[in-house]
């Protein structure tokens, strides 16, 4: 049966990053975000405010890099907006995260039937205001080369630019966290801010800077969703992947590598389950089609409920720094 | 006093939290390469004092001088750059960094951790043996004891250019061992010329290490004096401004019944981990028996299990009327049924409920007694009569019930929960930590309601990280670590050196301490 064959498998794998690719950029926004103690459920909204943007700029302007100008833009807006409540007045993350996600979802929709007319869509791009597969070097000649050849052409390469931004953003973020002198005290003011705060660093400087650079990848991570993976902005087209990527941070226990493991896990079974549609297994036979879209979601609960007990978060993550002795 | 030059001079510092003054006119004189203590009762202020030099909070008014220079203090980075470290009561460290991230946090080199990291080891090597201040620096903070902790933090004052020293309450949560090294460490840094100011409120501590001494009560510097023209209970005075008996008067022991009976009793947590291990011991009625060891060495697993608050693994507890084994459960309430009254370790978590008026506070546990329960609404008023009797009878201030629980002063929060347990006289009572936070004023009478229970019949088992009032207030002192009991003796035969090398089971002279289940 050809559902197991070499091919197949591959374009499973390159589906699965393909897939991945929003949730990571989200995830490790989320990950600089907690590390320095602010919860980030506004994950889901500013992805699909970056996607509207970088949507909306693209279909004016035909560039895919003002696009993704604009996506940037909009996510460090809306970090600021979150940190202005979460940070500045202390206010309570998860709600000022909720606020952000509910207003980004109306506020897309009435501002693309004001702009566009189309009842919340935007105009389908073409395919010079989008970021398109590019092949990398030497492509024809490799794919020639049996299995080697495969998986150079169909893994490795013929990804849009932005796949292969979100990989680097990975090893941005391991090296930021890990062997930079911001990282310390990023990691140090998620677990104890008042050691920060007698150390003489500003508390609420350095959480800023967090929370912005989670704006400029959720940014990113819209942008590749509207004019990347798609050619145009529909409502409501995160679809909840911005909670996923909180999952999957969650799941990869706020480590940057785990957590990108736990996105292609999740991207696999999306994959997966576009590529099941229809086909009948054998013993099972066919799996409905509700199911297996709804797998990513269910793993999502699983993941949280069960299996995260154990994962520790960040001890002063969710928690307003306020200065009292 | 003398004429050593000044290191740090306050001129009029006042600071006010809305309508409280915390601060009032404070002057003070801080001479160089001296250990200087600062007492004085919880609120007295001193807290506060040092909080606005090391630039958590800035004064209303005042002047701060270092080395003889005014000098703004307006965050922690203007008192580091001013030379002043300060080891904080509650240590600003972070628990799952290493010993070494954590010095370097906020004064690293430069951009690259590996960097700051490869300067900052020499460095770190220096003052450890100048010092003696000895620290895995690869090793976690929070796998290390307490005591390293706190080196931690000099280490980390010191590392930023500290030549004054804060240590605020230093000692509390160390072994009389773990203080003689820290002392050992003060003096070495202050023959090398470091200032030194300590809060304390342990007075034995003043007269053996400082050399000068200044006492705080409500917001103001009553005296400065030289450590060695005062006494103990000389300052004692000067702080609560009434004479203090730091001896409690106590009659002989008159051991009636078993009222408390120990078997085998054992604890594993979830992660397999033995925290109660094959304990045996018995309580009478009419004795005091303490309960001493190094935080976290099963003490408060004990209690828990003897008050109904967590099931155990193995053995037997017969307290009061109740039997506990690891098949039969038994429950607080239950438990207050039975006469065994609980004055909880953790009393903002367990004790009350800081949110509560004090009325409420005061019959939590007992709110279903139908003397404050009508068919459908409670009793106000009766439940307002209970609480103001109560406060009477412990001399609780303010003594308005309607104040929120919170709003009361650690001790007059303990006072008012040993009132609500004592009132009835219980037949067993249980005291966790019965003067943690409590100021000295407030110990004195703790003291002498918990011995006047025992005068009235009941079996008090009394778990307490102050050596002092365990052997004080204890007929018996049992001991324990990693979940045993490794020791057992007379309280009038036992000492603070003694019950510091048992609890950390380093005692040599088997003779002397019993494993067996009494004496």
């Amino acid at each position: 049966m050809d559902f197991f064959s070499f091919n197949e498998i591959l374009s499973i794998f390159s589906a699965t990053i393909r897939i991945s690719t929003p949730l990571i950029f989200a995830a490790m926004a989320g990950i600089f975000s907690e590390r320095s103690g602010v919860v980030d459920i506004g994950l889901e909204g500013k992805l699909l405010a970056g996607a509207f943007a970088s949507a909306s700029v693209a279909a004016v302007t035909h560039s895919a890099w003002l696009g993704l100008g604009a996506a940037i833009v909009i996510g460090l807006i809306l970090s600021l907006i979150h940190g202005f409540a979460s940070i500045t007045h202390k206010g309570d993350q998860v709600v000022s995260g909720v606020a952000i996600n509910i207003i980004v979802s109306g506020l897309t929709v009435v501002l693309g039937m004001a702009w566009f007319h189309r009842s919340g869509q935007t105009p389908t791009l073409p395919n010079d205001a989008r970021f398109m597969p590019i092949n990398l070097y030497g492509v024809d000649t490799i794919s020639n080369i049996p299995i080697i050849g495969d998986i150079y052409s169909k893994l490795l390469s013929g990804y849009n630019l932005l796949v292969y931004v979100s990989f680097a953003a990975v090893a941005l973020t391991y090296w930021t966290l890990f062997k930079t002198r911001f990282g310390l005290r990023l990691r140090a003011v998620g677990e104890n801010p008042k050691a920060v705060d007698t150390a003489g660093i500003s508390v609420n400087l350095l959480r800023y800077k967090a929370v912005l650079i989670g704006g400029i990848l959720t940014g990113i991570g819209g942008t590749y969703i509207s004019i990347a993976q798609n050619a145009s902005f529909i409502k409501d087209m995160s679809a909840g992947q911005g909670y996923i990527a909180l999952a999957a941070m969650i799941f990869g226990k706020w480590k940057p590598i785990p957590a990108m493991f736990s996105c292609f896990l999740f991207g696999f079974l999306e994959a997966l389950s576009m590529r099941l549609q229809g086909v009948s297994l054998p013993l099972i036979g066919e799996v409905p089609v509700q199911l297996i879209q709804a797998s990513p979601y269910i793993l999502t609960v699983i993941l949280l409920a069960g299996f995260v007990g154990r994962a520790i978060a960040p001890k002063a993550d969710g928690i307003p720094y306020i200065k009292e002795r | 006093m003398t004429d050593s030059p000044v290191a740090i001079e306050l001129k009029d510092i006042s600071k006010s939290f809305g309508s409280v003054q915390a601060n009032k006119n404070v002057n003070l004189k801080i001479y160089k390469g001296t250990i200087h203590g600062i007492v004085g009762e919880n609120g007295a202020g001193k807290s506060t004092l040092m909080s606005i030099l090391y630039g958590f909070y800035e004064a209303d008014h005042g002047k701060i001088y270092v080395n003889s220079k005014e000098t703004t203090i307006k965050n922690s980075t203007d008192a580091i750059n001013a030379g002043i470290g300060m080891v904080h009561q509650h240590f600003m460290l972070v628990e799952n960094f290493t010993v070494l991230e954590n010095i370097i946090l906020g004064a690293e080199s430069g951009m690259m951790l590996s960097h700051s990291i490869a300067n900052a080891k020499n460095e770190i090597r220096k003052l450890e043996e100048s010092y003696g201040l000895y620290v895995d620096l690869n090793a976690l903070v929070q796998n290390i004891p307490v005591g390293q902790q706190q080196r931690v933090e000099t280490i980390k004052a010191l590392y930023r250019g500290a030549k004054i020293l804060i240590l605020d309450e230093p000692t509390g949560v160390l072994t009389p061992q773990e203080a003689d090294q820290l002392f050992d460490i003060l003096r070495a840094l202050k023959e090398q010329g470091t200032t030194i100011v300590i809060i304390t409120h342990k007075l034995r501590e003043i007269m053996r290490l400082t050399d000068y001494v200044s006492v705080m009560r409500g917001g103001e510097i009553v005296t400065s004096l030289k450590t060695s023209q005062t006494s103990k209970e000389e300052l004692a005075e000067l702080m609560v401004g009434r004479k203090i008996h730091l001896e409690i008067d106590k009659t002989p022991v008159k051991p009636g019944e078993t009222l408390i009976d120990v078997r085998n009793l054992g604890l594993t947590d979830a992660q397999g981990v033995k925290r109660l291990d094959n304990i045996n011991f018995q309580v009478k009625a009419g004795e005091i028996v303490g309960v001493a060891g190094v935080s976290g060495n099963g003490q408060s697993e004990l209690l828990e299990i003897l008050s109904g608050l967590s099931p155990c693994s193995e053995g037997k507890v017969q307290i009061s009327d109740i039997t506990i084994t690891p098949k039969r459960q038994t429950d607080p309430r239950a438990v207050r049924n039975a006469s065994i009254a609980h004055v909880p370790e953790d009393r903002i978590k367990r004790g009350l409920i800081p949110q509560f008026v004090a009325s409420e506070t005061a019959i939590l546990g007992y709110h279903n007694s139908s003397a404050y329960n009508g068919i459908i609404l409670t009793k106000t008023e009766e439940i307002r009569n209970h609480c103001v009797y109560l406060m009477k009878n412990f001399d609780v201030r303010p003594n308005n019930p309607d104040i929120k629980s919170a709003n009361f002063s650690g001790g007059n929060q303990q006072k008012l929960i040993l009132a609500r347990e004592m009132e009835k006289i219980p037949k067993v009572l249980l005291v966790g930590q019965p003067t943690r936070g409590v100021d000295i004023g407030a110990i004195e009478f703790i003291h002498k309601q918990i011995v006047d229970i025992r005068d009235k019949g009941s079996a008090v088992l009394l778990v307490s990280g102050e050596l002092d009032e365990l052997l004080s207030l204890s007929d018996r002192i049992i001991v324990m670590f990693d979940g045993k009991i490794v020791g057992q003796v007379d309280a009038s035969k036992a000492d603070e050196r003694m019950l510091g090398l048992l609890m950390t089971n380093s005692y040599e002279n088997k003779e002397e301490s019993q494993n067996e289940s009494s004496i």
